[in-house]
């Protein structure tokens, strides 16, 4: 592997890691702060890359497709916090993963009774659909150098809003202890519905966006579950933080992995896991 | 958590609607007439499931431990039957059996430290992950064929001194086969928690900490369970592949791992008979809505999360207290 | 102070939470066979104390010796087998187990293993006998097969006690026995506390001064996680130290 095809792979592992952490960020925050382990979060990918490839086909464009996907998303979530998640808060975590599974199989479903059962793909808008030429023979698409410049903006985005905002207070005083928030006379009903909705909505982006590099598909959010859960374990639960380093981690490992041991390149991520969990139990953060 | 004893009550009509569960190939015969060879092959499908289901309640039920990854001792038990089978002949049960069993329960030895020095929704996350390895791993290995599965052609002999005892190619032969293990899978785990060792996992399921203080050391006895889960489960794999003649990824996949889970929460959690109920009830309905619509997950789903908003002591919860109920009365 | 002279002692014990020490150089002797008492105000650092001393937390630094043995950073369960057994102070039975199984869990404790997987447990005849003796001892003897759950509290409280008698320690350490009883129930117990000091050594810590004055014969005063002052029940009553932080004016009336 010469050096341009590395630094290919090596912009491509970090395009996937911020990809994963703007999902598994929502993740964690849910747990960390709600006490609630969600295993729909992963639908909530496939519906943003649903929405944006459906939006994109009416509204011609794709920027306009995922601009008016994300509230959607969030509204969405949102209601699904109100009207399902809210009456789980006092039951173990048991009854969550069974309600939250349930959810999983209603909204892939779903999406086969609206969308069917095709796989699509969405062209990058033409603004981005060009390529830097690195040699003679490789170049790089900058659509994903975009799509990293997004994901790293909302990155930082958020670490300003949790560092400096009453919002982001209140969600470090939820992540770090549930009661206190209660005792600070935060209205709890109104940042879970908040935190859910937002956490729905950043998957919901993360979908969206990245269809230009990767097939809309039915099941494409249970993937991408478990490669966030991944994620959460290694970085620790309820730490955004760990969730960014295990996210980098992840996507590193799953793109070197194709890269080196093509036939078990699924299974890298894993052995970077089992690894992690040897040497931290509770993850890198926690 | 178990209470050792079921009301008399209710032990009757348990032992009734097996009775009638056993005598299915003769009756069944009569009522279903056209179904009635599908309706074979469902029920002991369903009656492999019920001893997946069983297995995993010990960990959820009895140890307290939520594995959403134990689907994949399943699969791995299918795997290597599928793997240690001769192409063409039979394979000697006698020996693949306890082999298959065995490495179920290996992989769990190793799957389970890793995830037990982590508890609650971390010990969740954990096995899920480690049980999508275990997809991913047959899924991407062409030795294993890949995403296509792995066959059995023929299927396991099961000999003494060269005379076949049972041909588990009879359909009839292997229902009352499915129906013995799931029989004798019930009451060795009924006599392990009746055993020293039952009675420290039951109350670490209740109370971890307490049964640390008086002196015992819950990682190992919440490994051993988990051991002993993996390996029953290793020997449900190795039955559904027998009955199937094939395996998939998806055997060993979270999808499977959390549909077994419902039926043990549908059936009730922690009191053995309840999650071979859920077994049954869970199958029946998902077959009673695929008749009825191809969109049948959408209802699968809605039941789901109606029986963890209405039932959350599942079936079994109900039935004991009918049983407690008529106790009480006399 | 050499060595022999107590059976349990902690040297220096302390405990950091995050930036808050809950025990800080705590120095206790035990000897055999005596009751000793530690109180002190609410987040004086008792159950910490109680816990450091059991296993179920960890020390940040000194010792705890058994025997001489230093035995800190141990897990709960190999202090347990070590023979202190403890009482929790929030109610810590098995509520779906009967009185007898609670206590015979507790006795099992003391098989070299329970990864005994076909034997009944109740065929095992001397751990039956042991968790027998328990619920006698504990004053439960006519409650052996109702279910702990649907036992009234005060009896609770008397079979954790019970299963604690059953893992047939050496020395008792009994975090908050009397915790929530009303009078009745409490003058029960401290009856049977009384009789414990007889045949074990007894740690207690507990906030009822009537029964504390009742059964030690040393007392331990923590305040601020900290060690105030020990000695005889006698010597720390007269304590103007003791009195001003501590006993205040309630401690004329005794």
């Amino acid at each position: 592997m010469d050096i341009w095809m590395a630094l290919i792979q090596m912009l491509n592992g970090i395009q996937y890691g911020l990809l994963l952490f703007l999902v598994a960020s929502g993740l964690t925050l849910i747990f960390g702060i709600m006490g609630i382990i969600n295993l729909a979060h992963g639908a909530f990918y496939m519906l943003g890359a649903y929405l944006a490839w459906w939006l994109a086909g009416i509204t011609g464009s794709l920027g306009a497709a995922v601009l008016l996907s994300l509230p959607l998303a969030a509204g969405i979530g949102y209601a699904i916090e109100v009207l399902l998640v809210r009456a789980l808060y006092k039951r173990d975590h048991l009854d969550q993963v069974l309600l939250t599974y349930g959810l999983i199989l209603i909204f892939n479903e779903a999406q086969r009774v609206f969308w069917g059962n095709d796989v699509h793909g969405v062209a990058a808008p033409a603004m981005l659909d060009w390529s830097v030429k690195l040699t003679d023979t490789l170049s790089y698409p900058v659509y994903r150098l975009a799509l990293s410049g997004v994901c790293g903006v909302l990155a930082v985005a958020m670490y300003l809003v949790i560092s400096k905002t009453r919002f982001g207070m209140w969600v470090r005083a939820g992540a770090s202890n549930r009661d206190m928030v209660a005792a600070l006379g935060i209205d709890v009903k109104l940042l879970f519905g908040l935190v859910f909705a937002v956490g729905a909505a950043l998957a919901g982006l993360a979908g969206a966006i990245s269809t230009p590099i990767s097939s809309v598909a039915p099941g494409m959010g249970d993937n991408v579950l478990i490669l966030c859960f991944v994620v959460v374990v290694i970085g620790g639960v309820g730490s955004v933080k760990g969730a960014f380093l295990g996210a980098m981690l992840i996507g590193l490992a799953d793109t070197f992995g194709k890269v080196f041991v093509p036939d078990f390149a699924s299974f890298t991520v894993y052995g970077v896991m089992a690894a992690v969990l040897l040497w931290k139990p509770k993850g890198l953060f926690s | 958590m178990i209470s050792t004893s079921v009301p008399k009550r209710l032990a009757i009509l348990l032992l009734a609607v097996l009775t009638v569960l056993a005598l299915f190939p003769v009756w069944g015969k009569l009522v279903f007439a056209a179904k009635f060879a599908f309706l074979m092959q469902k029920l002991t499908g369903i009656m492999i499931l019920a001893i997946l289901a069983m297995s995993l309640d010990l960990l959820v039920g009895m140890a307290g431990l939520v594995s959403l990854g134990h689907a994949a001792f399943f699969g791995l038990g299918g795997y290597m039957l599928a793997m240690l089978s001769p192409q063409y002949e039979a394979a000697n049960l006698w020996l693949v059996l306890p082999a298959a069993v065995a490495t179920s329960a290996l992989a769990a030895t190793v799957v389970g430290f890793l995830s037990i020095r982590s508890s609650g929704i971390y010990f969740i996350m954990v096995t899920l992950a480690f049980g999508q390895m275990g997809f991913y791993f047959f899924n991407d290995s062409k030795a294993a064929g890949g995403s296509d599965g792995a066959y059995v052609h023929v299927k396991p002999a099961v000999e003494a001194f060269g005379v076949t005892l049972l041909d588990l190619d009879q359909k009839l032969t292997f229902f009352y086969v499915a129906l013995g293990a799931m029989v004798a899978v019930y009451a060795f785990l009924k006599v392990l928690l009746a055993s020293p060792f039952g009675r420290v996992v039951s109350a670490i399921g209740v109370n971890e900490n307490r049964v640390q203080g008086l002196g015992f050391n819950p990682r190992a006895y919440k490994l051993a369970a988990f051991v002993i889960a993996g390996g029953v489960a290793g020997l449900a794999g190795v039955l559904a592949t027998t009955q199937y003649g094939f395996v998939s990824p998806a055997s060993l996949g979270w999808h499977q791992s959390a549909h077994v889970l419902v039926m043990v929460i549908l059936g009730g959690m922690g009191t053995l008979f309840g999650p071979v109920l859920g077994a049954f009830i869970l199958e029946l309905a998902h077959f009673a809505f695929e008749s009825m619509t191809d969109h049948w997950l959408l209802p699968m789903g809605a039941l789901i999360i109606a029986i963890v908003l209405l039932l959350p002591k599942g079936v079994a919860g109900l039935l004991l207290q009918w049983g407690k109920d008529k106790e009480d009365a006399t | 102070m050499s060595q022999s002279d107590f059976i349990l002692e902690t040297r220096a014990l302390t405990k950091v939470f995050g930036g808050l020490v809950a025990n800080s150089e705590v120095t206790i002797g035990f000897r055999e066979r005596q009751a000793h008492a530690v109180i002190g105000p609410n987040g004086a650092g008792k159950s910490t104390f109680v816990n450091l001393l059991t296993g179920h937390l960890t020390p940040s630094g000194g010792q705890v010796l058994l025997k001489g043995a230093n035995i800190a950073g141990f897990p709960a369960h190999k202090v347990s087998r070590l023979g202190i057994g403890r009482s929790y102070q929030k109610t810590n039975v098995f509520p779906s187990f009967t009185c007898f199984e609670n206590t015979r869990l507790a006795a099992q404790s003391r098989l070299a293993t329970s990864m005994r997987f076909f034997r009944p447990a109740c065929s095992y005849k001397a751990v039956s006998e042991q968790a027998g003796c328990a619920l006698e001892a504990a004053g439960l003897g006519s409650k052996a097969s109702r279910m702990a759950g649907a036992l009234s509290y005060g009896e609770q409280r008397q079979l954790e006690i019970a299963m604690v008698l059953a893992t047939a320690p050496e020395i008792l350490v009994l975090d908050e026995p009397l915790a929530g009883m009303g009078k009745e129930e409490s003058e029960k117990m401290v009856g049977l506390l009384k009789g414990l000091a007889r045949d074990y050594t007894l740690i207690l810590v507990e906030h009822d001064m009537d029964a504390v004055f009742a059964i030690a014969e040393v007392l331990s005063v923590m305040v601020n996680g900290t060690l105030l002052e020990s000695g005889p029940l006698e010597q720390v009553r007269a304590s103007r130290a003791v009195q001003d932080a501590y006993l205040g004016d309630g401690a004329e009336a005794y």
